[in-house]
């Protein structure tokens, strides 16, 4: 007690074993540092706190989650370890879900990428209106995925639609597109991807525009054909940006979901994971512990491409 | 004959030139044509069809515009479901949403550049590494939690677990390091704290990378589907889009199209408007972090 009552060099005078000048890690914490620190807490806990309540918590829960035979709105659940896990990863419905994941993903990656770097080769022109046209072909990407799929799901319409309605006029029947499980699919990827490709093309854009003149003109004077210049210089040069949307792409490809839902609300042949582990938490089954189990599935996928992500950022870093 | 310099000059700069001008319709306007049409020409028909009579769309033949236009489409929306409250909820959960986090972003951005702090490095990387988190994973617990709460069916219920955030802080905080810290150290020579030179120097000076990072919120947060779906059963709280889905037979029978290119038009427009007078903003801020070094 008397230590302790002593070593209080402010107010007692007895003998001070430690010298009262402040040490550097002292000075540090003076009056105007410990000021800086309320400020910073201040401005910036409210942020921190709704970050780790709602997106770094939610990742533990639901680990703890995936463990439980739980039905969604029940008061107890059981415990049953990774039983959810195998469950999936056994039964055919799942190997459906990762298989639709992945050709929904390859497929609008690829096709929004592809389509992309053709619309910038053709916005990347000393033309009148090409600013016009950019603006007009990035729209979809801020467009409401639900409004954009109602839309569509119009034009697909087997009887009303116009498509029903350009193949009637060249003497073919229209198929039933959304109600058919093998081109219910294929529908969900075609607007997905008219959604996207603005977004790819205009990055693909700066990327184009970022290519220096000289090189294309040296390789011109060389006698390069345009079709070897593109190949042999704009697409390597390209690369990086390339890169970029690969794992952007494919990032939101494996978090789409408004147009999946309002398309096909109860999934047919379209259910990805995310869809699938909406579906099964909240669709009719109320399958909490298991949807978790999805989810836990497909956070991990973009953890591997995030990882991967970082890794090439880090290395361009070093790089430049 | 003397050679004409002006023959002479290479042309193939110029597109319009007589020699260039079937290589420049072909080969320049008619793609560019061709991908504005791909993506105008089914939100034209959206908009034409919601202003046409119930007879005209549900027809085998179709005919682009309206006999007599009308808004009957919009007004049997909104004797079917409550869809001028929906309107309403989205505006008030975007506007209410987006203020907060455009708020909350200056503050955090400010002190993680301006502030000294001696854990702020970990804290920038604990917002970075959020910002790669799909919000899609998070769905489930948030919903117990907010659920437990009683936040169900609840504005703060649809608002509150999106607010925090990792985007808008890392935008702004990118920007706030190219602020010169010259005019930071004389308004503090000056005796200015630190809600002083936030409000009178670097907010002012901020004010095109704040619009950026509000127009983006705006979007995503007017877009919202999968969070407010789930929160919201009661049809007084839904938000247009969720509102929207009420509207769709879930069965896949025979749709009211026009109605539902009525509420189709309701929710793309407002965001298609503001991005048509602010697409140079938008644009730069959904694509940050693409530009290569």
């Amino acid at each position: 007690m008397g230590r302790l009552g002593t070593s209080n060099a402010q107010t007692s005078r007895a003998p001070v074993h430690r010298p009262p000048i402040s040490t550097p890690k002292n000075r540090r914490w003076n009056r105007r540092t410990r000021r800086d620190a309320w400020v910073f807490a201040a401005f910036a806990a409210p942020n921190v706190l709704l970050i780790l309540l709602f997106t770094y918590r939610p990742l533990v829960t639901n680990f703890y989650y995936s463990t439980l035979d739980w039905t969604l709105g029940a008061a107890t659940a059981t415990s049953v370890g990774l039983g959810n896990y195998v469950e999936f990863f056994t039964s055919p419905d799942a190997s459906s879900v990762l298989g639709v994941t992945a050709i929904f993903t390859i497929t609008t990656v690829g096709g929004a990428m592809m389509l992309g770097l053709l619309v910038a080769l053709a916005l990347n022109q000393r033309l009148k209106g090409t600013t016009f046209a950019r603006a007009v072909v990035f729209a979809p990407y801020v467009l409401s995925g639900v409004g954009v799929g109602l839309v569509w799901l119009f034009i697909f319409d087997p009887t009303y639609g116009v498509l029903s309605w350009m193949l009637r006029t060249v003497g073919q029947a229209s198929p039933q597109w959304v109600n058919d499980p093998k081109l219910a699919l294929l529908m969900v990827i075609i607007v997905y991807v008219w959604k996207n490709l603005g977004y790819c093309a205009v990055v693909y854009l700066a990327g184009l525009q970022s290519i220096p003149t000289q090189l294309l003109e040296a390789a011109a004077l060389d006698g390069a054909s345009s079709l070897r210049r593109f190949t042999s210089v704009v697409l390597p040069l390209l690369s990086p940006t390339t890169f970029f949307l690969l794992i952007t792409s494919l990032l939101s490809s494996l978090q789409a979901f408004d147009i999946i839902r309002i398309m096909t609300p109860s999934g047919n042949g379209t259910s990805t994971l995310i869809f699938d582990s909406y579906l099964q938490a909240f669709g009719s089954y109320n399958r909490a512990g298991y949807s978790a189990a999805i989810s836990v599935v497909l956070f991990a996928g973009l953890l591997v491409m995030t990882a991967v992500q970082l890794r090439f950022v880090e290395r361009k870093v070093h790089y430049s | 004959m003397s050679t004409n310099t002006v023959e002479a000059t290479p042309r193939r700069d110029r597109p319009f030139s007589w020699q260039n001008l079937g290589k420049t319709i072909a080969g320049g306007y008619v793609p560019l044509l061709l991908a504005t049409m791909v993506v105008f020409v089914p939100l034209l028909w959206m908009m034409l069809s919601s202003l046409k009579a119930p007879g005209e769309i549900v027809t085998t033949n179709l005919t682009w515009l309206p006999k007599s236009p009308s808004f009957q489409n919009y007004a049997d929306a909104a004797s079917t479901v409550p869809f001028a409250r929906f309107f309403l909820n989205s505006v008030i959960v975007t506007v209410i949403g987006s203020t907060i986090k455009c708020v909350l972003a200056v503050f955090t951005a400010y002190a993680l550049v301006f502030v000294r702090f001696p854990f702020k490095r970990v804290i920038f990387l604990l917002i970075l590494v959020a910002l790669m988190v799909p919000p899609q994973v998070s769905v489930l617990p948030n919903y117990v939690l907010i659920a437990g709460m009683g936040g169900l069916n609840t504005y703060w219920g649809i608002i509150l677990p999106g607010l925090g955030t990792a985007f808008g802080t890392f935008l702004l905080r990118q920007h706030f390091l190219t602020l010169p810290p010259a005019i930071l150290e004389s308004a503090e020579i000056d005796g200015a704290g630190h809600w002083r030179k936030l409000w009178k120097i670097v907010v002012p000076v901020s004010v095109p990378s704040i619009a950026t990072v509000a127009l983006v919120t705006i979007v995503s947060e007017w877009n919202e589907y999968i969070w407010p779906l789930i929160v919201t059963d009661h049809p007084d709280m839904m938000t247009l889009p969720v509102g929207l889905t009420q509207l769709v037979n879930s069965d896949g029978s025979t749709q009211n199209w026009g109605m539902l290119m009525a509420g189709a038009v309701i929710v793309l427009l407002p965001i298609l408007l503001i991005f048509a007078a602010l697409q140079r903003y938008i644009v730069s801020g959904l694509t940050q972090g693409s530009v290569t070094g």
